[in-house]
């Protein structure tokens, strides 16, 4: 590593209206080198990082890039100077084609208007090589891509603008593991070129993997840097929450009681030809692992009446019911916390309280008038129960971190009192500190009898909370694994098809 | 409630112009006009402003009042009843509504597309339907018998006697009675917390397990039928309707009505008080204008100016909030 660092900044300070961001931050990269930035939602990282990459400026602090103070107006300046930052929602026009995503506002040209398609098509190949896509894809739509490739193909627009300083935001959150493993590779090469990755994660596991440094930052300040060979979980979870978190997975002891979903032979319209069949007893955890695209929230949706069933059927507490809507399903006793909280689990515009409200307004008063009384109440007793942090239920829910956001998911079907409930990545974006309070919560409700159905591709997860996993393979059952027999390997080698031992 | 502050600002504004340019203009004659006309605008806009609070779109208002409108006419020609012809005018609204629901929610059509088809399809039913202008004198010369039911209904629902008299702006009331009951449906049901959830995010509020293709239609419905019925107001009002022009621009006027009282076209956002003075913005402003002698083909850039302004005021409002 060279002594000068190729980023350095100092005493970063940002403010929004009240609310600091950021109180003096300070981080350096080197060439050649993944710093790992981690920390809890509203810890700092996305403000600090939009500072570094030109998209917000700072009220005071400085940037160094090669030891010289610059200050970036916009984030095409940033680019111009060698700083790119890929998005964790990709930005590329879905509709163009790769090579055109490529160049999109720098496109190679000839007399100021002309495109020089010829000489874009051989650039667009090297890049696509550099990021290990075929060149084949240049022209294909964008839209045809699997997140993994838009994702590369993001990088190599980076690379195509000569980025020295690349800062991923939660690259991996829709990969596949293969993807994944594909962004490790490139990214291995884009440290061997000499490039700085500034790494944000919430995975712990891929820190380890990856990072040569971590930076942790805690309420829009350092908190401390951890070299390589200190990288542990727990050394990075105690700087994050500033204590150690130790039985961040509760499990108390619980006697499965019936089954009260029991779902037999169930295909849906366009989904596998196989069917699958499953039972969750009252007072189970049962996770659900398998790979990204494996068919597990369209499982769920089927369940919840969102797709429209081709065969089978669900019997709650031994009765068939037919399910033929969300409203339906409801009705029989089934609550789905969807995978996106932002796409279909909240509306965000809304306060807190229209939000915990909304899938039982109906049964607060048969008159289909709204009980403001009993909404006010039930609202007020679940934002105390589930320690949703906000300052009143007027709050809009999109002003809320993602922890206190997926309380309010959980809390409106909480109202409900579900007899089974399906999680759909329960833990998704959400910090450190909320993620072992949703999971107290899960095995709270699962004492008191509710029947837990939990999807994740967060393996730890899987492994620490469930009785049970089912694991799902190309839209069918590959197997089911009991507490004992559960491990890493085991639920890995099922989902990628493998035999159970 | 910055927003409502404001239109209010606005119309007490042009009130007091109103005043200052013309001695006549707070004249009670003049005023009961205006507010009568700012009835008329209040039906119709506080139909399309449900179905903005939806996410949808109705382009075809000013279609729908026109045929209905031609319809209403012809039938009483025909010799049918005026009630009679104003349940059918207003049953073929609600049939168009729930055609328009089924093609947006069934076939997954955009609002925009399926209701541009619905105002040229009125237009031309209208003007198939009559051949010319249909007038009070003609139809009484051929029915005389629905002297009766014509006069109540144009002395209830416009105010008017039957010579063509305003004693009073019975729009406005009628106007007013339709929006306290939408105030209660929006402001107090379930339905009405359904129609926000469904305009800011369809999809959460399906999840809560919300028939929201049904909470759609019923939108559609709603906004054609309260079309149809200004149709057989407009027929009513004026004692006359054209094929080619009558209720010509009317979704536009609905629709600024309803942005300037704060509707967001993007959805989920606006309360019937907002609707309510948005609609009385524009009739006030042409009014005004004629007081003010300007001329009135000048008038759509008066009123394209004013939406704008609205607009940016509103923008600037929103990033104030948004900053502190």
């Amino acid at each position: 590593m060279s002594e000068k660092p190729l980023i350095r900044t100092t005493d970063i300070v940002r403010s929004f209206g009240a609310v600091k961001a950021l109180r003096g931050v300070s981080l350096t990269l080197s060439a050649g080198e993944v710093l790992a930035l981690v920390g809890e939602n509203g810890a700092g990282k996305s403000t600090l990082m939009k500072i570094v990459s030109g998209a917000e400026t700072p009220d005071s602090g400085t940037i160094e890039l090669d030891g010289k103070p610059v200050r970036f107006r916009s984030a095409a300046e940033a680019i111009g100077a060698g700083i790119s930052l890929i998005h964790q929602e990709l930005n590329l026009a879905e509709n163009l084609s790769v090579a055109a995503n490529l160049f999109l506002g720098s496109e190679l040209e000839r007399d100021g208007i002309f495109l020089k398609r010829g000489a874009q098509a051989a650039r667009a190949a090297e890049l696509l090589a550099e990021v290990g896509l075929p060149e084949s894809f240049a022209s294909k739509p964008v839209y045809q891509l699997a997140p993994g490739q838009k994702q590369l193909v993001e990088i190599a627009r980076a690379l195509s603008r000569n980025a020295r300083v690349l800062i991923f935001d939660e690259p991996t959150s829709s990969l596949t593991q293969t993807e994944t493993d594909r962004l490790y590779r490139v990214i291995a090469g884009l440290k061997a070129r000499g490039a700085g990755i500034i790494y944000i994660t919430h995975r712990l596991a891929e820190v380890e993997v990856l990072a040569d440094r971590v930076t942790v930052l805690r309420d829009g300040a350092n908190a401390g840097d951890i070299a390589r060979a200190d990288i542990s979980h727990e050394s990075i979870i105690e700087r994050m929450v500033g204590r150690d978190l130790k039985g961040i997975y509760p499990r108390s002891t619980r006697s499965p009681g019936n089954a009260v979903l029991d779902v037999r032979g169930l295909t849906w319209v366009g989904g596998p030809k196989h069917a699958v069949s499953l039972t969750i007893r009252s007072g189970e955890i049962v996770g659900m692992a398998g790979l990204v695209g494996a068919g597990r929230t369209e499982l769920s949706e089927a369940v919840f009446g969102i797709r429209p069933l081709a065969t089978g059927t669900i019997l709650i507490d031994g009765s068939a019911v037919r399910i033929a809507s969300p409203a339906g399903a409801m009705a029989a006793g089934i609550g789905l916390i969807p995978e996106d909280r932002k796409l279909a689990g909240l509306v965000l515009e809304k306060s807190v309280g229209f939000n915990l409200s909304l899938p039982s307004l109906g049964r607060m008063n048969t008159a289909k008038i709204v009980h403001f009384g009993e909404e006010a109440r039930t609202g007020t007793a679940t934002k105390d129960a589930l320690r949703i942090r906000t300052p009143h239920l007027r709050q809009p829910a999109g002003a809320l971190s993602g922890g206190n956001q997926q309380k309010i998911v959980l809390g409106k079907w909480l109202q409900r009192k579900p007899k089974v409930l399906i999680l759909d990545e329960p833990t998704r974006g959400v910090d450190v500190g909320a993620r072992g309070e949703i999971y107290a919560l899960i095995d709270q409700l699962a004492r008191e009898g509710v029947a837990i159905w939990m999807i994740s591709s967060d393996l730890e997860e899987v492994l620490g909370m469930s009785d049970r996993v089912l694991v799902l393979h190309e839209g069918r059952l590959s197997g089911e694994l009991s507490r004992e027999q559960l491990s890493e390997r085991a639920v890995m080698r099922l989902a990628t098809g493998g035999a159970n031992e | 409630m910055i927003r409502i502050a404001g239109v209010l600002g606005l119309l007490l504004l042009m009130y007091l112009g109103l005043g200052l340019t013309d001695e006549n203009g707070l004249s009670a004659s003049n005023l009961r006009d205006v507010t009568n006309r700012q009835g008329f605008y209040g039906v119709v806009t506080l139909g399309v402003a449900v179905l903005i609070i939806t996410g949808a779109i109705d382009l075809s208002i000013g279609s729908v009042v026109g045929f209905s409108a031609i319809l209403f006419g012809t039938m009483i020609l025909k010799g049918y009843s005026p009630f009679v012809a104003t349940i059918c005018a207003m049953s073929i609204g609600a049939i168009t509504g729930l055609i328009y629901g089924l093609l947006v929610t069934k076939l997954r059509l955009q609002s925009f597309l399926v209701t541009l088809c619905g105002l040229f399809i009125f237009r031309g039913l209208a003007r198939w339907t009559s051949d010319g202008n249909i007038g009070l004198s003609q139809v009484m010369s051929k029915a005389p018998e629905a002297e009766g039911q014509l006069t109540l209904l144009r002395r209830v629902l416009i105010g008017k006697t039957f010579d063509g008299e305003l004693l009073f702006p019975n729009e406005f009331v009628v106007m007013l009675a339709l929006a306290g009951l939408l105030a209660v449906v929006l402001h107090l049901t379930i339905y009405g917390r359904y129609w926000y959830a469904i305009g800011y995010n369809e999809r959460a509020a399906r999840f809560a397990g919300i028939d929201t293709d049904r909470m759609r239609i019923v939108g559609f419905v709603l906004c054609s039928t309260l079309a149809s019925f200004a149709g057989v107001m407009l027929f009513l009002d004026y004692g006359q309707a054209t094929p080619e022009s009558a209720g010509e621009f009317l979704e536009l006027y609905a629709i600024t009505g309803a942005v300037l009282g704060g509707c967001s076209l993007k959805g989920g956002e606006g309360t019937v008080p907002g609707m309510v003075l948005g609609a009385m913005v524009l009739p006030l402003l042409r009014n005004l204008m004629v007081f003010a002698e300007i001329r009135d083909a000048v008038m759509p850039v008066v009123i394209g100016m004013t939406l704008m302004s609205g607009a940016m005021v509103d923008e600037f409002l929103r990033r104030v909030q948004g900053r502190s």
